[in-house]
């Protein structure tokens, strides 16, 4: 069916409605309903006929839009959540971008009966997407910080999620999670059990290092342990128990989870940290990692996961090291009006995957 | 692969048992996955794998082979699993399936119906997001592939998970029983328009529908097809850009053969071989050729014969002992079924300045 009509006559002067806006408020304030405003805004349209088909459909879908607001209410996912920030507050979640979060659970193979590691420092949505698709049951979603103040997790609210998964997000300090490596943790025993002469010297290095890493961080804190989780539990419990209220999502992690997490180690681990170094924490998370346990890691900027890979490459502690670039276009599919959107985001972040290998021989 | 068992935690902890899949790692594009048997060996380039030797050790582990080379053993997951599956029919990739389960909204405990089953490759993807109290009913109208889907869930161990029927859905339909029950359905059919009434049915109300398609003529007609009864269609084209990462500085020496020129730390296209060969350590950090060190001579001598009178003793005799270290190599690493021939004929002494000196060379190594 071919157009005859086109644009050649029309000249964008404002003329064309002669309906004033008064008269639209004054028919809004007698009740009219929103569809009908629109048919006489058409039949008030002088130029309305001469218009193309597409372009009639157009400026009705327009007037629709403004003048009889239709909403579809659905429930909260970390698609819609993450589209609805990515549009309107990009850095509020670091500019992560839907394809790119998507990206980041699979390549960390988030599932159920899993125990995550993640460092969430967008907000929270990273934490909601990971935990939506753990779901109830077993496993954890743990947040982890350096220093003693957790990352704001706020968004995690926006999911909705029912006390079954809130239980399974937790949060626990760097240090707690790495306190034991230097004393009688059976990895790095097994390790060294395990070691050549020939090929001793990486490991050992870092080991070494984890530990002097471990103890510079506990020494900025100067809390005395003890003291400091005495005081936790305190404010964990009392809530619970004055008014029976329901836990929040991020509570503090465990004794017994935080020890079976050091004697198997994470399923997976994820890194969103928009802002810090990739390397610096890469190398003191790795080694909570079970062997084989895939990570991601997701940065705004090439350069920090270019220098964390080859960081990774050259102390052997990961295989499968790639780093890729989401790239998302999206379609307008119409009889005769198929094209791309016409604004694209040419910039999703990028994302540094791998697998976590045992560096003993 | 996954833990359908609710008191069992999914960890890779455990270490490798008889019968258990493994993937073989030797490097990032060479994977292959195995399943492990007491009296079986894996064999490759790098030698002789006894599966025996990897009984006990943990995932992740690196193992030696008869001559001193290694793979690792990895876990298998669904993202190692669609790089190493068998490709019955053309597949999913990450880009695309971590995508589609996103906005398909799959949690743990959905009921997802696809078509076509193909290879498998999304439908294990599939099998983890819905685990472990959902299902997925997959479907193709191909017994035999079908059949060879079923074999694969198994060895992932999915197949608790994953239920393969053999039924030609864009003529018949998604079956009756499923109506009203399906949280998402996803189709990757040639004519998915057909099968778009069916899959409205299935579906329940704020339930999801995917389709793939690599033409978009057949976007077109499947978005006619489904305004009908759905709401909030989009499409999307996904890609993946990969980047690789290499240490180097531009080197001063320009012209010379076998030397190259690398540039700072940046993106690049270049395959970054993580080397389990057992190589000569002579290559240093700045220079990454990819060809043996003795080739490099050749070439150079190559070079200097070109603009050298070859008269003297020493450089011929020098050159006769590259030529035939060179030889010997080739025939070791070389082997002539690929096609190379290299042929030397050396002259020395008794023949004043003549180089009489014959390289047939068919393609280089």
């Amino acid at each position: 069916m071919d157009e005859c009509r086109d644009n050649r006559a029309l000249v964008d002067n404002n003329e064309a409605q002669t309906l004033t806006s008064e008269d639209i408020d004054e028919m809004r304030r007698q009740g009219v309903k929103g569809d009908e405003i629109i048919e006489a805004l058409i039949s008030n349209s002088a130029t309305y006929e001469k218009k193309t088909a597409f372009s009639q459909e157009k400026y009705r879908i327009k007037k629709q839009k403004k003048y009889a607001p239709r909403v579809l209410l659905r429930r909260p996912s970390a698609r819609s959540i993450c589209e609805a920030y990515f549009k309107k507050y990009p850095h509020r979640i670091g500019f992560l971008r839907v394809d790119a979060l998507s990206l980041l659970l699979s390549l960390a193979n988030v599932t159920a009966n899993s125990d995550i590691l993640l460092v969430d420092m967008v907000g929270g949505l990273l934490t909601g997407a990971v935990a939506e698709r753990l779901g109830a049951g077993t496993g954890y979603v743990c947040n982890t910080y350096l220093g003693s103040s957790p990352y704001p997790v706020d968004m995690v609210r926006t999911f909705n999620f029912d006390n079954e998964i809130c239980k399974r997000i937790v949060r626990a300090p760097l240090r707690d999670l790495c306190l034991d490596q230097t004393g009688t943790s059976e990895k790095p025993d097994a390790c060294n059990a395990e070691l050549n002469v020939g090929t001793s010297e990486k490991p050992d290095a870092s080991n070494a290092e984890l530990n002097g890493q471990t103890s510079s961080i506990s020494m900025e804190e100067m809390s005395l342990p003890s003291n400091h989780e005495a005081a936790d539990s305190e404010t964990t419990v009392s809530p619970q128990s004055k008014m029976g209220k329901t836990p929040k999502a991020g509570e503090k992690a465990s004794e017994e989870a935080i020890k079976s997490w050091k004697e198997n180690g994470f399923s997976s681990l994820i890194i969103a940290a928009p802002d810090a170094d990739a390397w610096s924490l890469a190398k003191d998370l790795l080694p909570l990692l079970s062997y084989s346990a895939p990570f991601a890691i997701y940065h705004q900027y090439l350069q920090p996961l270019a220098t964390c890979m080859h960081n990774l490459q050259q102390g052997k502690m990961a295989i499968g090291l790639q780093i890729s670039e989401p790239w998302l276009r999206e379609y307008q599919v119409l009889p005769s009006r198929t094209h791309p959107l016409m604004q694209m985001s040419a910039f999703g972040g990028y994302i540094l995957s791998g697998t976590k290998i045992c560096s003993c021989s | 692969m996954l833990c359908s068992d609710g008191t069992k935690k999914l960890s890779f902890g455990g270490s490798i048992k008889d019968g258990d899949l493994v993937i073989v790692y030797e490097k990032r594009d060479v994977m292959k996955a195995v399943k492990v048997c007491e009296t079986s060996v894996l064999q490759n380039r790098f030698g002789v794998f006894k599966h025996s030797d990897w009984i006990g050790k943990p995932f992740g582990s690196k193992v030696l082979s008869n001559k001193g080379g290694f793979v690792y053993l990895l876990a298998p997951t669904p993202e190692l699993w669609t790089l190493v599956l068998s490709h019955r029919t053309q597949i999913l990739y990450i880009a695309d399936i971590s995508f589609l389960i996103t906005y398909l909204e799959i949690v743990p405990g959905s009921l997802v119906l696809e078509s076509g089953t193909g290879s498998g490759s999304l439908t294990t993807s599939l099998a983890r997001a819905v685990a472990p109290t959902g299902h997925v009913y997959t479907f193709d109208f191909h017994q035999q592939r079908a059949a060879s889907a079923r074999e694969d869930f198994q060895s992932t161990g999915v197949d608790s998970l994953v239920t393969v029927g053999v039924r030609d859905i864009q003529g018949e339909g998604f079956p009756d029983e499923y109506s009203g029950l399906a949280d998402s359905v996803f189709l990757d059919l040639p004519q998915p328009w057909l099968a778009i009434p069916s899959a409205g049915k299935m579906l329940k109300q704020d339930g999801t529908l995917c389709s793939f398609s690599p033409c978009i003529e057949q976007v077109q007609r499947t978005c006619e097809a489904l305004k009908s009864n759905f709401r909030d269609i989009r499409t999307f084209e996904v890609l993946l850009r990969t980047f690789e990462v290499h240490e180097g500085k531009i080197d001063s020496c320009q012209g010379e053969e076998g030397l190259s020129v690398r540039s700072p730390p940046c993106k690049r296209r270049h395959r970054s071989s993580e080397g389990s060969t057992k190589q000569d350590s002579s290559s240093s950090p700045t220079i990454k050729v990819r060809s043996h060190w003795l080739f490099d001579i050749f070439k150079t001598a190559m070079s200097l014969m070109k603009n050298l009178h070859v008269d003297s003793l020493y450089i011929q005799m020098f050159l006769a002992l590259v030529f035939d270290r060179l030889e010997k190599f080739r025939r070791k690493f070389c082997p002539v079924a690929c096609g190379q021939q290299f042929l030397f004929s050396f002259r020395m002494l008794g023949s004043k300045c003549r180089k009489t000196f014959l390289c047939r060379r068919e393609k280089v190594c």
